[in-house]
């Protein structure tokens, strides 16, 4: 890691540490509120942006994640255990939805997962002895710490930032190592790949549970930040929330996702003095960027930077100008 | 010694049509077997059967003795088969440098220790040497799918000798490539053969190329082998000439 990047990364660090001390009580709940997403969305970019699996079923896993904690921490288990049991449900239910991406691809498979997310808030809604069906849960506990109460925002702002820079790491990780390279290669060409000796099946299959798991955690998150959870906080049109968060920041980029969730979250902030526009504004930004630039925000600034290093040093190759 | 590859009786039938009939032949240790024919005369169905794309109707397979009916690519390759495409196969948003890393790091360690290992699975010495090997040492950081054609053919070759593979199975290499450039393709294969004592299956339309390249030729037409020998044999033979040229 260079040390502008390790420069970069600290002084981020120190943002995220010192911001929520200047914001009100909404405000830490808007930051907590980006960084779950931003857990669910970096997961979505570990299956989409990296391995080119296209899933719209991100908020169904977020919503297995979230009524496994809140059930589990109601019925008194602890919640390490309950998030922990949330992940691994998610990995598994990931696993098994990755089965159909062996055999169709695009399309197909979007519509694929997109009928599982129908699937599991049907099962949310109608199983109402187990989800309190359209009642939702309410009085989800926040994770007591060492003794320490999560209960208060600021506390609770920590105790995701804890989650989210531990799952960034373990992604980053991910993502460096040969399977990032080998999903890298699935999306690219999965025929090459395979007769490099790379298991086309294993991996895909891994792609969607790792990024199923980070919804699940996130899910958990969900619940504990809001304390009520309803069938409707997972529909499709939160699945399809977190993939413009994914599309928009720049799908296969690190910190593409966490930069997507960032305006996702504050833009409606932001552009409430508009009132009945905001919705409209917003929409016609995404499609401009969408129009100009589909490789998303990061894309966007990759794209100038190589650019400008190009017209700088002509002679430089491509990568010596990315840099 | 067992030959690296072993085609016994192998028949690949399309509902009434027969694309390879009967097909057999050995290719042992650090030779270099063309396999030729005419359009439509099974090289390719054949080549599938052989990489596990297709499975053959009857007839075995055998790899260093080992029967590989019904592997995977990935599972084939795992047992020393490397191969090309004749339409160009290669990562291009990814380095040159990964590329050839990718070619190699299954073959290192387990699937977990991968993930916990380093990041280049201890491949980068080893992956910059493949790639002076093939003359792609100014292109190491670049997107592969910025390097011309030629060069991506290069890269091509490269990532199938990376894991050092027992064979390679090339499937018209010379195909687009220009003629600077595939006396450079021609050049490498052939330091790969001899140094590294590597053995080769090549199917290929440039006569050329195939006859300057290749220690022994098979025809194919028909779905048969019609010829078998060197390739001053081949290219006399007449049989070989009224199956290229009609009769």
């Amino acid at each position: 890691m260079s040390t502008r990047t390790s420069f970069s990364l600290v002084a981020g660090l120190a943002i995220l540490i010192l911001l929520p001390f200047t914001q009100s009580n909404y405000g830490v709940f808007v930051l907590s509120s980006w960084m779950v997403y931003s857990i669910a969305a970096m997961g979505l970019n570990l299956t989409l942006g990296y391995a080119g699996q296209v899933s719209l079923a991100q908020a169904s896993f977020m919503g297995i994640g979230a009524y496994t904690t809140a059930l589990m921490t109601m019925a008194g288990i602890p919640w390490p255990l309950a998030m922990l049991a949330a992940m691994v449900l998610c990995f598994v239910i990931g696993l098994l939805l990755g089965y159909p991406a062996l055999r169709v691809q695009h399309h197909f498979l979007a519509f694929v997962t997109l009928a599982f997310n129908a699937l599991v808030v049907l099962v949310l809604r109608n199983e109402e002895w187990l989800t309190g069906g359209t009642y939702g849960v309410v009085g989800i506990p926040r994770p007591e710490i060492l003794g320490l109460p999560t209960q208060k925002p600021l506390a609770f702002y920590f105790f995701v930032l804890a989650l989210f820079m531990l799952t960034a790491a373990a992604l980053y990780g991910i993502i460096r190592s040969p399977w990032g390279r080998a999903f890298r290669a699935l999306r690219e060409n999965p025929i090459r790949a395979n007769s490099l000796g790379v298991d086309i099946r294993k991996t895909t299959l891994l792609a969607f549970a790792i990024g199923s798991a980070c919804g699940g955690l996130a899910g958990g998150l969900v619940a504990q930040l809001t304390q009520f959870i309803d069938p409707n906080s997972f529909g499709l049109t939160i699945s399809l929330k977190v993939l413009l968060m994914v599309i928009v920041g720049g799908a296969g980029f690190f910190f593409g996702p966490i930069l997507g969730a960032l305006l996702i979250v504050l833009a409606p902030e932001f552009l409430r003095f508009t009132e009945g526009y905001y919705l409209m504004l917003y929409a016609a930004l995404v499609i401009v960027l969408m129009v100009f630039c589909p490789s998303g925000l990061l894309g966007l600034v990759e794209r100038a930077r190589t650019a400008l290093k190009l017209r700088q040093n002509p002679n430089a190759t491509t990568w010596e100008a990315g840099r | 010694m067992n030959p690296v590859l072993s085609v016994r009786n192998v028949s690949k039938s399309f509902g009434g049509l027969r694309a390879v009939d009967d097909v057999s032949f050995d290719v042992h240790q650090a030779e270099i077997l063309g396999l030729i024919g005419p359009n439509g005369s099974g090289k390719s169905t054949l080549f599938n059967c052989v990489l596990g794309q297709l499975p053959a109707s009857a007839g075995t397979v055998l790899v260093d003795g080992k029967d590989v009916a019904g592997k995977r690519p990935c599972d084939l390759n795992k047992l020393g088969v490397g191969r090309t495409f004749q339409m160009l196969q290669v990562f291009p948003e990814m380095t040159v440098l990964d590329n050839i890393i990718l070619a190699g790091q299954e073959h290192k360690g387990t699937m977990l220790s991968r993930l916990f290992g380093k990041p280049d699975a201890g491949l980068t010495e080893e992956a910059l040497r493949m790639i002076d090997f093939f003359r792609l040492g100014h292109q190491t950081h670049e997107k592969a799918g910025s390097l011309s054609y030629g060069q991506q053919k290069l890269l091509d070759a490269a990532m199938a000798f990376m894991a050092g593979p027992k064979l390679v199975m090339l499937d018209e290499p010379a195909g687009g490539v220009n003629l600077t450039m595939l006396a450079d393709l021609k050049e490498r294969l052939r330091a790969f053969n001899q140094e590294r004592g590597a053995t080769f299956v090549v199917i290929e339309h440039n006569m050329e190329f195939v006859m300057s390249l290749c220690t022994r030729i098979i025809v194919l037409a028909n779905g048969r082998i019609i010829a078998e020998g060197d390739p001053e044999t081949v290219r006399n033979d007449p049989t070989v000439i009224e199956a290229y040229l009609g009769g």
